[in-house]
């Protein structure tokens, strides 16, 4: 399950060059340009010509550190002890020694079947709702570095909240904010506030009909310069994106290759398309070489007849497991045995690379030699949406048979500003400072980690930063003692996550500050220390004042 | 003479046999064993062994001929490039009741705003305060932070406007109705499906695998056929019965036929064969009022936002907030666009009857005066403010329709073709789709019914 250790990651360390003013040379594009420029930005280009070298090994060192054999044990025990337990008290419900919480079928006594079996609803009533109040937390402010929290309090058990009216300042690790533009005012949400006021909030229709409006069209130009292809086309929400698309480009007699880890969204796609899937071992190139080859050999394994196309689905940042595509590598293999690529970014458009272009900045590969571009706004551009992008052909027949296209409203005009606004942005300075501040945070974060000893996995320039917890008893409480240290986590277990790998993932963005980062790495390593969660092996457990 | 033979052949026989027998008794050990273990390998060839194929073994060097070989379709295959979606008429400004086409105003009874909220100050004053607020986007799905105060608000309002337990509320219309049918019927279960639905809900049967049997359009004699069927199969195997769960899935309004479903029917049905009810109320909710009670829809429409939710008891609504796909593992719905639902919601609350008197009394009027016109047929309740509009049977081509829209359009009144993906079930008969907005005043629609008068003149000359 876990993948064979790696070689041990390089460290590299980034000195500051001393700020010096270098983007008077640059074009000033807009009036964001210019806005921001009277802020004394600090000029990191200098760092971004060490830090994005051109090494393959270097850019692709991931580490997956295995699970340690007591943590396993201990796993396995503890979900034993919550099912055990779990029975006794349905079996104190069902005999009406105690009484059942949680919503009644109104349809139970008049011989309706069932709407729940009740070993599927058995995880929600005994396992999630003991810890229900570390999910879906509610927040009353913007999404930024740091929010609040709507306090709640449950009496019974987090069957039922009350809302105190009392917020919580926390520290924001939860929240795909990766280059800080989830801002409720500065250029970006000025734009969107004057967009309301010009075009309104809705538009009533779908694309095809009477939808499109010109920031639509503008949009997608923006966007297919941004990312050097020929165009591009959005959509309003990113998981219809994936969901609605691949069946315009996958079809029964073609074979789609899926990495193991991708998200549902993409699976879903691949279901509704009626091509055949198969899944290949999470970011190993040569089982994904060895199915190619069967695949072309062999055709579909019932009737041999030859496959009409094979797409392989990859994704730039995986979100549960930090780790990156092996990108040349994918090329190499795509070229060989004549297959098609489908990239989605939405973890790693804006987030990744010199220019924020993504995965194929971030390697130096040419963005035309990937088929299909996917990717979001809703993580680093502050809005929501997704979209394809790739060569005029593709998008022309994407606009032709896709679901979304034809049925589906068109985007809203304050979302669209803000994603061309920032945009727009990220080839000012300002955005230039906010690619490298993600950067480097990402890496101080990441290394203060391993360096205390917890295990953390996925490639070491990845804004995702999960760390392994696996208990599931110490994933609830070190979520709640993050919160009540000021920080907020997310934390994930089984049915996210395999069942022994229950993990919190950090985000870092752009908008955290060094002292935010201390802050949280503070908590963590009390918190860590507490509840002993420095599991890892290869790197020596330290405390953080030791460093 | 048979029997002395025989028994002469009987005791030389009994000699060899004797005679086998002493000389196993003699033979080495080895030679035994040798023996029995040769026997067992006949029986075993000629009774175990199984036929095994003679497999293809290829060379490494025919496998690389084959790879060479292979070649792939392209991966889209060439599309003609006077397909509609490529040739789309952009829009300019507000899309309201008029609409601005390339500098030119006109009349729009194209889009789906009913209420006519689309650019309403009070709405788009509240979207601009959530973003003072909230910034823009959400960040984050409901799960991870992205929850934020102004949706449960929403989902509080929206449940308390249809007197029901709990509401929930996803990001996109076209999913909503997608995400919930799997969320809830899975392989084993069957649907019940009016064949006139449209293309999202289609989606999410498919992308349910359960059984599925289709009734005709707003037949309700046709589904209690069916019912009596699955009825008859159920009492053979009532074991088996007792674990599939149906449902039935019908629109309040069907945005592709403009008509409403016969509900209380259905109802009486629905506790006779013991079935679940789901009701898509896209285009009903905010513009039949009365009727329009539910447990899915989505607001994209008439309430100016965009979006979806879902209306019902707890305990059925609290299921999608861990089963349906589009809840968990998708962004929410951006802050601004809540708060416009709101605003819409408190304004429909407070206009109560006049708003949805006025627009089922213009529906009324317009569709007389269409009937008045010789040469269409109209189709859609009386009431209802979506309507569809078709050429007499052997007229009605796309072609036609679209010159009657691009002549519509010369004349500032904006109409639209309905487009369909190929690949739908039923695929309905060309029309066009007539919307009506409740500001539209009498000497409009008047217009409108002039144009497509002179419309239909041109084009059936």
């Amino acid at each position: 399950m876990l993948a064979a250790p790696s070689k041990p990651c390089h460290v590299t360390i980034v000195h500051r060059h001393p700020p010096s003013k270098l983007y008077s040379e640059e074009e000033m594009v807009d009036n964001i340009c210019s806005s921001s420029s009277d802020e004394d930005i600090k000029s990191t280009n200098h760092n971004t010509e060490i830090e994005y070298k051109h090494d393959d090994e270097n850019l692709q060192s991931e580490e997956f550190e295995e699970t340690p054999l007591y943590a396993a044990i201990l796993t396995y025990l503890s979900y034993a002890i919550l099912c055990l337990f779990g029975w006794l008290r349905d079996f104190l419900r069902d005999s009406h020694i105690e009484k059942k919480r949680g919503a009644l079928d109104p349809n139970a006594t008049l011989g309706f079947v069932p709407l729940y079996q009740s070993y599927e609803s058995f995880y929600t009533r005994n396992m999630y709702t003991r810890v229900r109040d570390i999910f879906n937390r509610p927040i009353a402010s913007v999404p930024g570095a740091q929010f609040e929290l709507t306090e709640r309090i449950s009496d019974d058990y987090n069957w039922t909240y009350r809302y105190t009216g009392k917020t919580i300042n926390a520290i924001n690790l939860g929240s795909y904010n990766y280059l800080g533009f989830a801002e409720k005012s500065g250029p970006c949400a000025t734009d969107a506030i004057n967009a309301i006021k010009t075009f309104g909030v809705g538009n009533c229709n779908s694309r095809i009909e009477l939808g499109t409006q010109r920031y639509h069209v503008e949009l997608e130009r923006l966007l297919a310069d941004f990312l050097h292809v020929e165009s591009s086309i959005a959509f309003g929400m990113g998981f219809a994106t994936n969901a609605l698309n691949l069946p315009a480009l996958a079809s029964k007699g073609d074979l789609i290759l899926s990495d193991e880890m991708n998200h549902v969204s993409l699976i879903l796609g691949m279901r509704l398309s009626g091509a055949t899937y198969q899944t290949f071992a999470h970011n190993d190139m040569k089982d994904l070489e060895k199915k190619l080859r069967a695949a072309i050999v062999h055709g579909h394994p019932r009737t041999n007849r030859p496959w009409k196309k094979i797409i392989i689905v990859v994704e730039g940042v995986y979100s549960m497991e930090g780790s990156i595509c092996r990108l040349p590598e994918l090329m190499q293999l795509k070229k060989k045995y004549k297959a098609y690529l489908y990239m989605d970014e939405a973890h790693s458009i804006g987030a990744m690379g010199k220019q924020g272009r993504g995965i194929v900045d971030y390697f130096g590969v040419d963005a035309n030699e990937v088929d299909i571009l996917m990717g979001t706004f809703t993580k680093s551009f502050g809005s929501a949406g997704g979209y394809i992008a790739g060569k005029k052909s593709l998008i022309d027949h994407i606009r032709v048979t896709s679901h979304a296209n034809t049925y589906a409203s068109s985007m809203s005009a304050p979302l669209v500003q803000q994603i061309m606004s920032s945009l727009k942005l990220l080839k000012c300075p300002e955005g230039k400072r906010r690619i490298c501040q993600l950067a480097d945070n990402t890496r101080y974060f990441r290394q203060k980690l391993v360096d205390m000893g917890f295990i953390v996995f996925g490639n070491k320039n990845s804004p995702v930063v999960p760390m392994l917890i696996y208990m599931p008893a110490r994933v609830t409480r070190f979520n709640r003692e993050m919160l009540r240290r000021g920080v907020a986590v997310v934390t994930v277990g089984f049915p996210a996550t395999k069942l022994l790998d229950a993990r919190v993932r950090f985000c870092i963005s752009a908008a955290h500050t060094r002292q935010m980062l201390d802050t949280a790495l503070m908590a963590i390593d009390e918190v860590g220390t507490d509840i002993s969660l420095r599991y890892s092996t290869r790197h020596k457990s330290r405390r953080l004042r030791e460093l | 003479m048979g029997s002395s033979m025989a028994r002469g052949d009987i005791e030389n026989l009994a000699t060899d046999f004797f005679g086998l027998f002493e000389s196993f008794k003699h033979a080495p050990f080895y030679h035994i064993i040798i023996e029995v273990s040769l026997l067992l390998a006949v029986v075993w060839l000629l009774f175990f062994r199984k036929p095994r194929p003679i497999e293809k073994k290829l060379t490494e060097k025919e496998k690389q001929e084959l790879i060479d070989e292979w070649q792939p379709e392209p991966l889209v295959p060439p599309v003609d490039s006077n397909h509609p979606a490529l040739n789309v008429r952009v829009l300019d400004g507000i899309v309201g009741k008029t609409v601005e086409i390339d500098g030119r105003k006109s009349l729009n009874f194209a889009t789906f705003n009913f209420l006519n909220f689309v650019g309403n100050q009070r709405i788009a004053d509240k979207a601009i305060q959530a973003v003072q607020k909230y910034g823009v986007g959400s960040c984050g799905p409901r799960g991870f932070y992205g929850t934020i105060d102004i949706h449960l608000e929403l989902e509080e309002r929206l449940a308390k406007f249809f007197s029901c337990e709990e509401g929930i509320i996803y990001s996109y219309g076209f999913s909503t109705i997608a995400s919930i049918i799997p969320a809830y019927s899975k392989r084993n279960d069957i649907l019940f499906v009016d064949e006139g639905v449209h293309y999202a809900i289609q989606k999410g049967v498919e992308a349910s695998r359960s059984h599925v049997k289709w009734f005709r359009h707003n037949d309700i004699n046709d589904l209690e056929r069916l019912l009596a069927e699955q009825d008859v199969l159920d009492k053979k195997n009532p074991k088996k019965a007792r674990t599939i769960r149906r449902f039935l899935i019908i629109e309040g309004l069907y945005v592709n036929y403009g008509d409403i479903c016969p509900l209380p029917r259905m109802v009486e049905l629905k506790y006779k064969y013991k079935y679940r009810i789901f009701i898509d109320e896209s285009v009903s909710f905010g513009t039949i009022g009365q009727t329009g009670r539910g447990i899915t829809e989505y607001y994209e429409y008439s309430i100016g936002s965009i979006g979806g939710f879902a209306v019902g008891s707890s305990f059925v609504v609290d299921h999608q907030r861990l089963s349906a796909q589009g809840y968990c593992f998708s962004a929410s719905l951006p802050p601004l666009l809540a708060a416009a639902a709101i605003e819409a919601l408190n304004i429909m609350e407070e206009d109560h009857t006049l708003l949805f008197e006025t627009i089922m009394a213009k529906s009324k009027r317009l569709h007389k005066k269409l009937l008045s016109i010789k040469g269409y047929i109209i189709n859609g309740d009386e009431i209802s403010a979506l309507k569809h509009l078709r050429l007499t049977n052997s007229l009605n081509t796309v072609g036609r329709l679209e010159e009657i829209v691009q002549f519509a359009q010369s004349r500032d009144i904006t109409i639209t073709v309905a487009r369909y993906l190929t690949d739908e079930h039923h695929l309905p008969e060309p029309s066009i789709r007539l919307i009506l907005n409740v500001e539209m005043t009498d000497e409009e629609l008047e217009f409108l019914c002039t144009v497509l008068q002179e419309a239909l003149v041109k084009v059936t000359a």
